[in-house]
């Protein structure tokens, strides 16, 4: 569809962040190398540019930030609650001041567009800080008995798709409750944790507090095995979450899994059309559908479908997909290489299957990772792009009669994080959601986020919540 | 005259609200604490936990669909039950444990409790653990406690009643189905549980109980991609993380086995919240006085 009106790009300067051109691990409150001397680049997934050097943590490494926050904790762990709280504060207000500079670098070193890292990630992160500082002389009110007591050393494996985000979603409860931390973040996007860690200096943060690791799979399997690791928080993959279940078998820590999900978006035939074409969009194009709550399932009521998919497709043509640092950008690159192979084979798939592929018209920049946004149509249950998780912006649309089948085909999935309801009757709402298997549904919108709520999975999407007051029991030993 | 010679009673398992024996025919002999023969307990096989987690799976969508009134006045019947059976209970405590009738009796009366307490948590438990989230923005959401699943239970192996009592009602007082394996070595008590909850109201398949070998029993549960949740209180140490590890499979929620001294103290939540799930529904509540329009 030709737009009436093109834009002009809008980019955001970059030259308010100052990337060194090498970083090392951040052990008690020291930027150091790691004791083999590895290194790895970080590139920028648009361009393919590389953006820094950063040590690569190794179990050595593992090894002394865990003993750098088994040190830290006597002291901190001591601290009176209200003095945590004001470290968080400082920590969320240097956040704010700091976020335009975070925002570009967000998606320097992620791909995804400003206009999400600037009006989302940022005021949710410091969000999180704000929400969870205020915890941290209150916990004897928390609901799990008075003076309960912190864990110990966290051992933190986050992933790529939000970097800062889900960095905020681990390290604030941590601190709050009492505990330290050590933090590997992906091997993609290492540079916002490592940008946080100038922050916990800012702060005045005691040394060894935090810790981060920048690395491979490799670091965080040997933080999830250390010994003297009293808790495991993962957000990531089902496969590699069941694999640190097997890992922490048999001891004593204490572990909470954020994992993958294959989120229904039920649209049912009295819902408003334009509304529901909105939250479809932001449910599996938001962050080019590298969400682990992606609404990457549309289940539309058999006598709307054909109106729903043209609006859809109508919308689908004015999304505009480039360069992530113009502010006019709506969908950015993919986070890396390995992980644009990966949608391209299951969407690969999906049309070997006999799934109908639709794309609209958008040219792909030459450099970067990118993918257009993709619909499936003629989609069964039994499709691998109906069952797997793409983690990308590729929807894959079903229908429904009746409500009782929009839950049977809603709930056929070992997945149980995130669901959509569309729909103008309330208690059609309620009725749906009640028997939905999720940890969190949507209705009338898509792809909310608030520090006081909890945010979790059933079945194999994970165990355990972040967020709110029952995002502070994984870090307690109640 | 001779004495009068007792009427024995064949002790089966309960699946489904039924009393089947073991479908691999086999029983193990059970004993009290001198090593006197007590009775025959089923040994239950692979095929009797499998049969049990179907029991239990399709219990679940009624059990936990019930009003949170309807399992409190379900859960408070049981304790009736159980009231009227006191004397059955006490004697076959006490030839489990070796204990003496007033030990055994004591043993019984905490049980009944928690029952009664477990009882007033159904309609609770959400209160407390749930609520609505003060969120920034036009939007509106609740956090609500549900049901895990099915649960399969490994129940304490020393305090055979008590124990058992405190380790099942907390997973079905808050709308779970529960696959039980009773004490191996003192599983009676557990059998006779049964005949109460068959009696009591409580569906079919909510509760399945089986006797057998502990480690036998639970290894098809841990590994079964149908149960959600597992509690590993009756397995020892070595058995408890090899069960943890098939657990991981398709990722249910374990509750690692706690040492607990004194199965009379008070229980706290913990044993309720650990087969939950918090649900968290938002919904846009619109933003009518801010665009100054009024309702």
């Amino acid at each position: 569809m030709a737009s009436a009106f093109e834009y002009a790009p809008a980019p955001e300067s970059r030259s308010i962040v100052d990337i060194a051109p090498s970083y090392g691990l951040f052990i008690d409150g020291e930027f150091t190398d790691a004791a083999d001397g590895k290194v790895f680049k970080t590139v920028s997934p648009s361009s393919e540019e590389v953006l820094s050097e950063i040590a690569q943590a190794g179990e050595a490494d593992v090894d002394r930030a865990v003993k750098a926050a088994r040190k830290a904790f006597e002291k901190w762990s001591a601290l009176p609650g209200s003095e945590r709280a004001k470290y968080l504060f400082r920590i969320a207000r240097i956040i704010q001041e700091r976020s335009r500079e975070l925002a570009v670098l967000e998606t320097l070193d992620n791909g995804k567009p400003i206009k999400e890292t600037r009006d989302a990630d940022l005021p949710l992160v410091a969000a999180h800080f704000f929400y969870y500082a205020g915890w941290a002389d209150k916990l004897d009110h928390a609901g799990y008995g008075a003076n309960p007591r912190p864990l110990g050393v966290a051992g933190q494996v986050i992933p790529w798709n939000f970097p800062l985000l889900m960095l905020a979603w681990k390290i604030a409860p941590a601190l709050a409750t009492g505990n330290t931390v050590v933090l590997k973040p992906a091997e993609t996007t290492p540079l916002s944790a490592l940008f946080f860690a100038d922050i916990c200096r800012q702060a005045g943060l005691p040394k060894g507090v935090v810790n981060i690791l920048p690395g491979y799979g490799d670091a965080g399997a040997a933080l999830v095995a250390h010994p003297d690791v009293n808790k495991v928080a993962f957000t990531g993959s089902t496969a590699v979450g069941k694999q640190i279940a097997r890992t922490v078998a048999g001891t004593r820590k204490k572990v909470t899994l954020e994992l993958g999900g294959k989120g229904a978006n039920i649209v049912f035939d009295d819902a408003p059309i334009d509304q529901a074409v909105e939250g479809i969009v932001n449910g599996i194009f938001f962050n080019q559908g590298q969400v682990c709550c992606a609404g990457s399932r549309l289940l539309v009521q058999e006598s709307i479908q054909d109106e729903l998919l043209d609006s859809l497709k109508r919308r689908l043509s004015t999304l505009r997909l480039g360069d992530p640092l113009d502010k006019n950008t709506d969908i950015g690159a993919i986070n890396s290489e390995e992980q644009l192979s990966r949608i391209t084979s299951l969407v690969e798939r999906g049309e070997a299957e006999g799934a109908e592929r639709w794309s609209p018209a958008c040219d792909l920049p030459e450099s970067g990772y990118w993918f257009a946004p993709t619909l499936f149509t003629n989609v069964t249950q039994a499709h691998t792009v109906a069952r797997d998780e793409i983690f990308g912006p590729v929807l894959s649309v079903l229908t429904f009669r009746t409500p009782d089948e929009a839950v049977a085909k809603a709930n056929n999935t070992p997945y149980g994080l995130s669901a959509g309801i569309w729909t103008e009757k309330g208690s059609r709402i309620l009725a749906v959601a009640n028997k939905l298997r999720a940890g969190v549904v949507w209705s009338n919108t898509f792809n909310k986020f608030d520090p006081t709520s909890p945010f979790g999975g059933y079945k194999e999407s994970g165990f355990g919540r972040e967020g709110g007051r029952h995002g502070l029991e994984a870090y307690l030993d109640v | 005259m001779s004495e009068r010679l007792t009427v024995l009673k064949t002790y089966k398992l309960y699946v489904g609200g039924k009393f089947p024996r073991s479908e691999s025919g086999r029983v193990y002999e059970v004993t009290d604490s001198k090593g006197n023969w007590l009775a025959n307990a089923p040994l239950s096989s692979r095929k009797d936990a499998r049969d049990a987690v179907v029991a239990a799976r399709r219990a679940v969508g009624g059990w936990s669909g019930a009003t949170a009134y309807n399992r409190g006045q379900v859960l408070y019947r049981v304790a009736e039950m159980l009231e009227g059976r006191r004397a059955q209970f006490v004697h076959e405590v006490a030839d489990a444990e070796g204990l003496s009738k007033s030990k055994a009796a004591d043993q019984v009366d905490a049980a009944i409790d928690r029952w009664v307490w477990y009882a007033g948590w159904t309609d609770k438990i959400a209160q407390v653990v749930g609520g609505g989230n003060p969120v920034a923005g036009p939007f509106f959401n609740l956090s609500s406690p549900e049901p895990t699943g099915v649960v399969a239970v490994l129940a304490p192996q020393e305090s055979s009643f008590l124990g058992l009592v405190s380790v099942v009602a907390p997973v079905i007082a808050t709308g779970n189905t529960a696959v039980v394996v009773a004490s191996e070595k003192a599983p009676l008590p557990a059998l006779s549980l049964a005949e109460v909850l068959a009696t009591s109201d409580v569906p079919g398949g909510v509760v399945n109980i089986l006797s057998g070998r502990t480690a036998e029993i639970a290894a098809p549960l841990a590994a079964h991609q149908d149960v959600n949740a597992i509690d590993l209180a009756g397995a020892d140490e070595v058995l408890a993380k090899e069960l943890e590890i098939a657990a991981a499979d398709n990722l249910k929620r374990v509750l690692r086995p706690q040492p607990v001294d004194d199965w009379s103290a008070a229980p706290g939540t913990d044993r309720m919240t650990a087969f939950l799930e918090t649900k968290t529904v938002w919904h846009p509540t619109g933003s009518l006085g801010a665009s100054g329009s009024s309702y």
